[in-house]
């Protein structure tokens, strides 16, 4: 079983390189290799969360430790990452089979799926990683693909974005490289299992790293203060790579690996808890005030991101700041829980927004709102699942962004964060308020005469969006105990137990 | 401790040109300065006075002899390569954005707003 | 683009097969001296950009070369993930990166099993993609100032 792991890296870089040899040579290689790639992934991940219990340790090279010291690169699997790795070969699959049909109006149809399997490569390589280092490497190749895919149009709109995008990106890429370099001279050794027994305790070293990796990993995962390429990049990418970058790219290489390195390298602090408690509230409010002002379809759900990340920043932060008050476990583990199983349903509600947006863009051509009106007779199955995942965004019941939400704000009530979860369910009201905009301006009302001649989209793109909107109904069956106990409660049981992540890495 | 200073302030000073600078170039020359502060500082991690290269010409070549970190060496040869990769796409990106616009000062790039 | 003088041309033409030979000579002994594949690769580049920019060129002839070059790049990248997956193939030991040759002895330039080989992979992969961005840049370049 351990031996599989490396596949997570191998299949889709051997893919996107393959593609490059073979693609040029045979028409529609690419296409069905990354769907076939994403399908594999999600059938091996499928299987490392069914039958596979507790850490997994890999070590590349079959180094084995000397002395108690790692030398090889490690490649550590647990509860998170089991869970990462099946969001995002589940979206990326879905994204590409969509792409099928979508990339028919870009000419360099091959270079998309290259760029789309690299960074599939670099989000797997960051959640399998167990060395700081590397992982900064899978980060940049995740990151440099999906500078290039914003960019992939070639209009006026995705290059300014690209390259805000890029410069934003490059700053926090190198912050996070000078406080690995930090890292490094504090403790010599660039294992996160083996730092985080080196690491002191407490003191002003602890807390200027601690800040130099917030802000690096904000940036990736533009929290609050520093979200302002969000917006643009998220709205100026093809549609397909919009859902992944707000779907999946964010999580893996922005929140992943904060609540990683926080929860299991770092010693819990309280003002460390706090911060990032503050700055996902923060984010949940801005991002949705932002939100409520906008009439590009996709410039909106990327501000949606930002505030919905703030629910899963939330959800997980309450929970640290009970931790490092040494308070209950279980309302830390409810908590904690919460926003686990917030980060899934907004991968596939999110996904499933950007998909419909670009389902609309592809037919009429335009994202603006005021343009649009009355297309729900004309394309009924995108203005069904449309309706699906701004119920599930809104946290309407029965969707499973109504019981996610409501654990976050159960579990804020409990740890007596009520000005907290006043905001909770504030900016969830706004949302819905937001949506319904959405919906009305879009699909209901009179037809324009402008969009008489209009059709459904094809195959490929209407499949993806249906089983997106079959995933926002059936994730609510993960409040049930017993699928939860399977799916995320490893996962939660990793961020609870701070230091086992430690010991059972290192094998002490 | 001075060249620590030095290689913070080498820092700051990309981060000003990346922050003050109107011309796409001289960001995209700003960000170089930053990255290559960066590397010197992890360089400088790994250095080790009157220590010799870390080579093994033969067997036991190093035995009681102080040599520098390899370690950080192999780092920054990545982080150069990942820079490389990033400025020559910064660069393509902003040749087509003088395409497109005709100049390279950002106060005219603003087809984003909102 | 347009040559330089008959001077310049000369002496690249001279110094670009040393410089050349010079990073074959830095890849192969990678693994026993400063250097190695991307050190290597970078000086073969240079070789190759040096020649462009002293000759000039077409830039037809460019693109021909530019997608020629992205083929090397690509199948250099396959070469190394294949040797770096054969270890999982490998039965018994089935790990990624493994150094499955005869290791040899110490500072003899045949040793160090699959290092050379790695080297020299990354050597090309190198050498292809400095020279990939170089030509795409002129490319890019010549498109706007037309």
């Amino acid at each position: 079983m351990n031996s599989l792991i490396p596949l997570f890296v191998i299949v889709p870089l051997g893919s996107a390189f393959l593609m490059a040899i073979l693609g040029r040579f045979i028409k529609g290689f690419g296409k069905f290799l990354t769907s076939f790639g994403l399908l594999f992934l999600t059938g091996l991940s499928l299987y490392f969360i069914f039958n596979s219990q507790g850490t997994l340790v890999y070590k590349v090279g079959g180094f084995e430790a000397s002395a108690g010291i790692p030398v090889a690169i490690y490649m550590v699997i647990d509860g998170l990452s089991k869970l990462l790795l099946l969001i995002i070969a589940l979206i990326g699959f879905l994204s590409a089979f969509y792409s099928i049909s979508y990339t028919k109006q870009y000419t360099a149809e091959r270079k998309f799926y290259i760029l789309f399997c690299l960074m599939i490569a670099g989000m797997n390589g960051i959640v399998i990683s167990g060395d700081i280092f590397n992982m900064y490497v899978f980060l940049e190749i995740a990151a440099i693909a999906s500078y290039a895919l914003v960019a992939f149009g070639v209009e006026k709109e995705q290059l300014e974005a690209s390259f805000k995008y890029q410069v934003l990106g490059g700053v926090a890429s190198l912050l996070i490289l000078m406080s690995i370099g930090f890292i490094y001279w504090q403790t010599g050794t660039l294992n996160i299992a083996d730092i985080s027994t080196q690491l002191p305790t407490s003191g002003a070293f602890i807390k200027f790293v601690s800040i130099l990796f917030i802000v690096g990993f904000g940036l990736k995962a533009a929290i609050f203060p520093f979200h302002s390429w969000l917006p643009d990049a998220h709205s100026s990418a093809p549609s397909p790579i919009s859902a992944m970058l707000s779907g999946v790219l964010i999580k893996a290489i922005g929140i992943y690996v904060i609540f990683r390195l926080f929860f299991n390298m770092f010693p819990i602090s309280y003002e460390i808890a706090m911060t990032i408690t503050i700055l996902g509230t923060l984010s949940m409010l801005i991002g949705v005030l932002l939100a409520i002002g906008q009439w590009d379809v996709k410039r909106l759900l990327a501000y949606h991101s930002i505030s919905q990340m703030g629910y899963v920043i939330l959800g997980v932060g309450i929970g640290m700041v009970v931790l490092s008050k040494g308070g209950d476990k279980t309302i830390a583990a409810f908590s904690i829980l919460g926003g686990l199983y917030h980060l899934i349903n907004h991968s596939a509600f999110k996904a499933l927004l950007f998909l419909n947006a670009g389902a609309v863009e592809y037919r009429t051509g335009t994202r603006n709102l005021k343009r649009l009106g009355g297309i729900s007779q004309k394309m009924p199955v995108t203005s069904a699942t449309s309706f699906g995942a701004a119920m599930a965004i809104s946290g309407i019941p029965p969707f499973n962004g109504f019981f996610s939400k409501l654990i976050i704000i159960i579990a804020a009530v409990q740890a007596k964060f009520y000005l907290l979860a006043f905001f909770a369910v504030f900016v969830s009201i706004v949302t819905l308020a937001s949506f319904l905009k959405v919906q009305k301006y879009t699909f209901s009302g009179k037809l324009k005469p402008a969009w008489e001649k209009i059709k459904e989209v094809p195959f490929s793109m209407a499949f993806s969006m249906i089983i997106l909107a079959g995933l926002c109904l059936v994730l609510s069956l993960l409040v049930i105990p017993g699928i939860r106990d399977i799916v995320l409660k490893p996962a939660v049981d990793v961020l609870l137990n701070t230091i086992q992540y430690t010991t059972t890495v290192l094998g002490k | 401790m001075i060249v620590y200073i030095l290689c913070f302030i080498l820092f700051i000073v990309g981060l000003y040109g990346v922050v003050t600078k109107r011309n796409l170039i001289k960001i995209i020359i700003g960000l170089a300065i930053m990255e290559y502060s960066v590397n010197l500082f992890l360089i400088l991690i790994g250095y080790v006075n009157n220590g010799t290269a870390p080579i093994l010409p033969v067997p036991d070549a190093l035995k009681n002899k102080p040599f520098v970190d390899p370690l950080p060496q192999a780092m920054i040869l990545t982080a150069i390569v990942i820079g490389l990769a990033t400025t020559a796409l910064l660069l393509s990106i902003a040749i087509r954005l003088y395409r497109k616009y005709g100049t390279f000062d950002i106060r005219k790039i603003n087809s984003l707003k909102g | 683009m347009k040559g330089m003088t008959i001077i310049v041309k000369k002496i690249t033409q001279i110094m670009a097969p040393i410089i050349f030979l010079f990073g074959i000579y830095i890849i192969v002994h990678g693994h026993l001296t400063p250097g190695g594949g991307f050190a290597g690769g970078v000086i073969m580049a240079g070789a190759f950009i040096l020649l462009i920019l002293s000759d000039g060129s077409i830039l037809s002839s460019l693109r021909k070369e530019e997608s020629g070059l992205e083929f090397l790049e690509s199948a250099a990248i396959m070469g190394f993930l294949i040797i770096a997956g054969i270890g999982l193939l490998i039965s018994g030991t089935s790990v990624f990166f493994i150094n499955f040759l005869e290791k040899g002895t110490v500072g003899k330039l045949i040793s160090a099993g699959v290092i050379p080989i790695e080297n020299i992979v990354v050597g090309a992969e190198v050498c292809a993609a400095v020279s990939t961005i170089f030509i795409a840049l002129v490319v890019f370049k010549d498109e706007v100032s037309k």
